[in-house]
């Protein structure tokens, strides 16, 4: 069975001028143990559709979804408390500033405490024990000195990987990193993500990697969907999508990468193309 | 030919100030750096946060002050400790900074914000200052309708192009890069990239660029300066530096940028499926 399943989910937000469709029609499938990439440029509605999925959006936004399956539970006809004890446990999600997405009243052990507090049993004892397993298991240095750490006194790549700690402290079944290495060096880019893939091949979890970055979706994904505008432009498993892109999007985001430029300028065709074209030229 | 920038051994010391529990402390953030560009060449500078870069930015834009070392503009001498700098030298250098939605004032009209450094630096008549920065907003990509616009009525790529319209006002010699596109998307980055090249190519601009994605400076650069905590651990020719580089440091940084070429995806699948 499908981890996760989508079927033409729609989100819109009611604005001054109007609803406005930040996802439009957007289909998609995880299974255990894969790696999903969703690439797409800023305002393509990759990180709403995900919010959308685990019922984190505002109320402001109305979603709508054929089928929204975990497990084959449905998670629209859900209680918000029962939604509850699947977000943060079976599904659980990184965001992309790891500085801003701690609170920094805290530290960090309170707050990996704290999902452990909410979704398990364990006592005091067995918490302080687990968040320092996950602390070792993540690679922070002498971890029971950091956990009475606040946020601030980490690094930016140290506060990422406590945010992956939270994230995995129930062991999730799927795991969504909305581009976990966006605000970090190349360096700790490399660190981090070669991190989330040990992990994911550790435990078996579904993984959704959402980017912008053509360079992590190819170190790191089985299957890529490409989103524009809120649609789903094309869907490929990652060496199709590089060696033989389908739609004329994807085409033009593949050549605007500086490696692939040919003398001293850069093919925008993206700059030419009108939504429409786009659209047009989607596979689905 | 004098070069347009030459630096030799630049350093920029800061001065944490102690208090009641702790003890002043001094950074050296630049650790004695030289190096020379031409007319026409771009210079990038490659290294991870914290590694001095921008500082280096400001002292060559001549905001903050060297600590030591001499830093030459077009041969001229620079000491903004000594003396205060004419408005000639100011209008040399100017900067691009990184994220466009930080660097312009969201108050002023994009027609304000470009004519300002005309007005502070210059004794060009309004007019003719606001035809200038007409002619500016179509160089750069953008039409005359957007003079009297607000920053926020712009997309991230538009506004790096009023930020990088603003810097060419007073006609620098030098345009110093501070990360220009690393807060943009990929095909939005192409388009600014090819910006400054056709602008480099019009005005013979001098461009120091700073970045840390190895991909665009390898694109973009003549000389690459790769730097490390506050030192340059290597400087060449862009061919010399992707070549064959020397420094561990630059070996790490290469071995970590994504690549995203079909073989090595086949080669990663491949140890996925054995793994």
């Amino acid at each position: 069975m499908s981890l996760l399943e989508i079927q033409n989910l729609v989100v819109e937000f009611q604005t001054a001028s109007g609803p406005f469709r930040a996802v439009d029609g957007v289909s998609l499938k995880v299974d255990e143990g894969e790696v999903l990439a969703i690439v797409g440029e800023s305002g393509s509605g990759k990180s709403v559709s995900m919010l959308a999925a685990m019922g984190l959006l505002p109320w402001t936004a109305k979603v709508t979804a054929d089928k929204l399956t975990f497990y084959g539970r449905d998670m629209q006809s859900m209680s918000d408390a029962e939604r509850r004890k699947i977000i943060g446990k079976e599904i659980s999600m990184i965001f992309q500033e790891p500085v801003a997405s701690l609170n920094p009243c805290f530290t960090v052990g309170y707050q990996i405490e704290e999902v452990l507090r909410v979704h398990t049993d364990l006592d005091r004892k067995a918490r302080r024990a687990r968040a320092i397993e996950l602390f070792q298991l993540v690679g922070i240095p002498n971890p029971e000195e950091r956990l009475g750490h606040y946020p601030h006194q980490m690094s930016g790549g140290q506060c990422q990987r406590v945010m992956i700690a939270t994230a995995l402290a129930c062991n999730p079944k799927l795991l969504i990193a909305d581009e976990p290495t966006t605000a970090l060096d190349v360096t700790i880019q490399k660190q981090i993500l070669d991190l989330l893939m040990k992990l994911q091949a550790e435990h078996g979890m579904g993984l959704i990697m959402i980017t912008h970055d053509m360079g992590v979706v190819a170190e790191t994904a089985d299957r890529v969907i490409v989103q524009y505008k809120g649609r789903k432009i094309e869907e490929a498993d990652v060496l199709s999508l590089f060696e033989n892109p389908k739609s004329v999007y994807t085409k033009a985001l593949l050549s605007a990468l500086p490696e692939n430029a040919v003398g001293g300028r850069l093919p925008t065709i993206t700059e030419k193309l009108t939504d429409q074209q786009i659209f047009e030229g989607a596979v689905r | 030919m004098t070069p347009v920038l030459e630096a030799r051994n630049l350093k920029r010391d800061y001065h944490i100030p102690g208090s009641l529990l702790k003890k002043a402390k001094t950074v050296h953030a630049v650790k004695g750096v030289s190096f020379k560009v031409e007319q026409g060449k771009t210079l990038s500078i490659v290294g991870e946060s914290g590694c001095g870069k921008s500082t280096l930015a400001r002292m060559v834009t001549m905001i903050d002050p060297v600590t030591s070392g001499e830093m030459l503009i077009d041969g001229q001498k620079v000491d903004i400790v000594a003396e205060p700098l004419s408005s000639d030298m100011r209008s040399k250098v100017q900067i691009v900074f990184q994220n466009p939605y930080g660097s312009l004032n969201p108050r002023k009209k994009i027609g304000d914000i470009l004519t300002e450094p005309l007005i502070i630096n210059t004794k060009i008549p309004a007019a003719e200052r606001r035809d200038r920065a007409m002619a500016m907003l179509k160089k750069v990509g953008l039409e005359e309708k957007h003079y009297s616009r607000y920053p926020h009525m712009f997309s991230g790529g538009q506004r790096q192009r009023v930020a990088i319209a603003r810097a060419l006002m007073l006609n620098p010699r030098l345009l110093v890069l501070d990360e220009p596109v690393s807060a943009l998307d990929l095909s939005v980055q192409a388009q600014v990239l090819n910006l400054l090249a056709d602008l480099q190519e019009e005005f013979h601009l001098t461009y120091v660029f700073i970045s840390h994605d190895l991909s665009v400076v390898r694109h973009i650069s003549d000389d690459v300066m790769v730097m490390y905590f506050g030192e340059a651990v290597e400087y060449g020719s862009r061919d010399q530096v992707f070549g064959d580089p020397q420094h561990s440091y630059t070996k790490t940084l290469f071995a970590a940028t994504p690549r995203v070429d079909v073989e090595a995806i086949k080669a990663r699948l491949e140890r996925r499926k054995r793994a």
